[in-house]
């Protein structure tokens, strides 16, 4: 069961936001429906957040991507369309169950923090926990671990006006972790940030992610920070979802023209991974086999060497002309083999493949965790990932994760 | 005085509102006497009773309350300056009046708050409410005081009570106004932290709302003592007792000096009270904890809902 899905969702401000509504059903343009006098925020969006996901929202002001936060959680009623949460249907819930969700399921994170003053840092760390109604002992202890976690020991008793933007706002993300739901709700969390401390917290958030396993919603305008955090992104744009898929999917596969635009300057090399560019290798000698056919293999593909793999695809080194030719008489590759010292795993971004690239003289095999040659990259493929998208071969590898939604 | 010039097409019937005030004056006193005489004795009960108690001890102990008073609130300066300034209503011969004075407005001020917050809470929660207190209190501001003053007369008689209900009258609007504008103004993002975090709607009010709005709403009852301060004068017409009589019966025999001494005596009391309350306010001054004198109530308020939620649960799990 996803965490999150929202079917059909519609937000119209305005006097008449349902008339909105029905117009924009009926094909009418956003301006259309502007010019009679509503707003439309969100459109027509459909999405589902998988348990344990990093989903990211990306936007530029007034895309609508606020409000479609809020309509998760139900601070915004949608003037169409439903939200669910772990199945319970939040659009029809009593105010009662409303507030019953809010406390056990979802904890929000707040572009400008949204700590309350008069409070202390860790009781602001305990509010969720309040409302939940925990007793006071356990839920500053609670708070106390929540902070620590966030890497904010020693303020406890301190207000939080005399914290610096990043420390308040680990006690913004303490809050929600305290709080001990299943999603997190992060609301531009961390755009007020500096550049360097944003880039810390970035990396705090994916770590604890990996710790705890919580289910992100994440909100941004920031296309680098969408591409670092999000294992899916939504692009939207007036309102409208444009696009789901992975980072990857959405630079090498963008739904339309904005988004290309959008990802023009996307540092390629840092989004692209191995797995995106890796070739499947053009010959792979078994260990079984022996010096006369390797150097027969080689001398059809004209290659210079070739890498050895076990009856799973385990890589098991690799021989080179010069090894299998001076001992033609051996029964098999196995005292030949030379052990493989560089090697990258799927997940390695383009920008890193470059320095093992250059060590080897073979092309750069790509493997699993259990060492399983995936693929190879050679050199002209490496440089050839750094041209234009038309130009980054995607037909090699990964299939599995194919399936950039077009809405 | 009918000119047809004026009146060329004789739009308007003639509305007979002052015959309907009239009438409706006559039914309430007639019919409502009793009402109208329990608050007006109670209310000259309560300002007699706390007159007596400020004229209880030797001048220079209460002096010395009052400039205590102004020390936790404000600081050392504030202090001197308000026994320098004590003291000298007293050399004016004032000390009675002015103590009379100070009970009676610190009843119409704390009766004029204990009404204004929770209706500037209707106001800032509620669209309606706000679009109907407002023209009420534009109307309290603006209707000029004798207006209100004679009628004042007819039902509670002269006296201190004629004096309260005219000053509360005067002085509400700004306490309702400023509540409303300070819960109004607490950042969003505040108010949806704490409903994002599961609070009902009376939590975010004690607990939010009103915490973050309390500089503003304690603008407004600092409002609300200057403007009941400026009602002393009018008051002393309708014969409250107080600096307000030795003015109007100054005015009245033309002797200049006693209005003078009368007059400073009411800036010192007034500039007194505007530092005092302005200094709660900003929680500034030697103490904080006056402010949480006001903060207390409310935030025990907050604290015992979450109790009460939290033996709830207790029991639900039980």
């Amino acid at each position: 069961m996803p965490a999150i899905e929202a079917h059909h969702l519609y937000k119209v401000f305005g006097k008449k936001p349902r008339e909105g509504v029905a117009l924009l059903e009926a094909g009418q343009s956003r301006e259309a429906i502007t010019r009679a006098g509503s707003t439309p925020a969100v459109i027509d969006a459909s999405f589902s957040v998988e348990e344990g996901e990093i989903f990211v929202v990306m936007g530029l002001s007034g895309s609508g991507k606020s409000t479609l936060i809020r309509m998760i959680n139900g601070l915004y009623e949608p003037t169409a369309g439903t939200v669910e949460v772990y199945g319970e249907n939040l659009t029809a819930a009593s105010k009662r169950d409303l507030r019953r969700i809010r406390r056990e399921r979802i904890s929000m994170v707040f572009q400008h923090f949204a700590l309350f003053p008069h409070r202390t840092v860790v009781d602001n760390a305990a509010y969720g926990l309040e409302t939940q109604g925990v007793a006071k002992a356990e839920r500053r202890a609670r708070a106390h671990e929540a902070l620590e976690l966030c890497g904010l020991t020693g303020w406890d008793d301190h207000k939080p006006g005399e914290l610096s933007g990043g420390m308040q706002q680990r006690v913004g993300l303490a809050r929600a972790l305290a709080a001990d739901t299943d999603i997190l709700l992060m609301d531009e969390a961390f755009s007020a940030l500096d550049p360097l401390i944003r880039r810390d917290m970035q990396d705090q958030l994916i770590e604890l992610q990996h710790k705890l396993g919580k289910t992100i919603l994440f909100i941004t305008h920031d296309l680098n920070e969408a591409m670092r955090l999000g294992d899916r992104i939504a692009m939207m744009r007036d309102g409208r979802i444009v696009q789901i898929g992975t980072a990857e999917e959405i630079l090498t596969d963008p739904a339309n023209d904005y988004v290309a635009q959008f990802v023009a300057d996307v540092d390629r090399t840092r989004v692209l991974t191995a797995s995106s560019i890796m070739e499947k290798p053009v010959a792979v000698l078994g260990s079984e086999q022996g010096p006369r056919a390797a150097h027969r293999l080689m001398r059809e593909q004209q290659q210079a060497g070739l890498y050895v793999v076990g009856r799973d695809r385990t890589l098991l080194g690799y021989v080179t002309e010069d090894d299998v030719s001076t001992n033609l008489t051996h029964p098999d590759l196995t005292g030949l083999m030379q052990q493989v010292t560089t090697t990258v795993t799927a997940s390695t971004p383009v920008a890193e493949l470059f320095t093992p690239s250059a060590e080897i003289t073979l092309p750069l095999p790509v493997i699993d965790d259990k060492h399983r040659l995936l693929g190879v990259i050679p050199k002209v493929t490496l440089l050839s990932a750094l041209g234009t998208p038309a130009e980054v071969p995607t037909d090699a590898a990964a299939p599995a994760q194919k399936e950039s939604t077009r809405v | 005085m009918s000119e047809p010039i004026l009146h060329p097409l004789n739009l308007m019937p003639r509305i007979h509102l002052g015959d309907w005030v009239n009438t409706a004056v006559d039914w309430l006193t007639t019919h409502w006497a009793p009402f109208f005489d329990g608050i007006g004795n109670g209310l000259n009960s309560i300002v007699e009773h706390l007159t007596n108690l400020l004229m209880s001890g030797p001048i220079i102990v209460i002096v010395i309350v009052l400039a205590a008073i102004a020390l936790l609130a404000r600081g050392i300066g504030t202090a001197v300056a308000a026994a320098v300034g004590l003291l000298l209503i007293d050399s004016f011969d004032e000390w009675a009046a002015a103590m009379q004075t100070l009970a009676l407005i610190v009843v119409a001020a704390v009766i004029a708050i204990v009404l204004a917050i929770p209706i500037g809470i209707v106001a800032a929660k509620s669209h309606i409410g706000s679009l109907v207190i407002r023209p009420v209190l534009d109307f309290m501001q603006t209707l000029p005081a004798y207006v209100y003053l004679l009628p004042a007369l007819f039902f509670f008689g002269l006296g201190a009570a004629a004096g309260v209900v005219a000053t509360i009258i005067f002085a509400l609007p700004p306490g309702v106004r400023l509540t409303e504008l300070g819960i109004r103004q607490v950042d969003v993002e505040m108010v949806e932290a704490g409903q994002s975090f599961g609070a009902t709607p009376s939590k975010v009010l004690f607990g939010v709302q009103i915490p973050l709005a309390m500089p503003t709403i304690m603008a407004g009852i600092n409002q609300v003592i200057m403007l009941a301060l400026s009602m002393v004068v009018i008051g002393g017409m309708v014969g409250a007792p107080g600096l307000g009589q030795d003015v109007t019966s100054a005015l009245t025999t033309l002797d200049i000096g006693q209005g003078a001494e009368a007059g400073v005596s009411v800036v010192f009391i007034a500039i007194y009270l505007d530092r005092v309350t302005a200094g709660i306010g900003k929680g500034s001054g030697s103490l904080r904890k006056a402010a949480a004198v006001f903060r207390g109530p409310l935030g025990r308020l907050a604290e015992r809902r979450t109790e009460a939620a939290e033996d709830e649960t207790t029991a639900k799990a039980a």
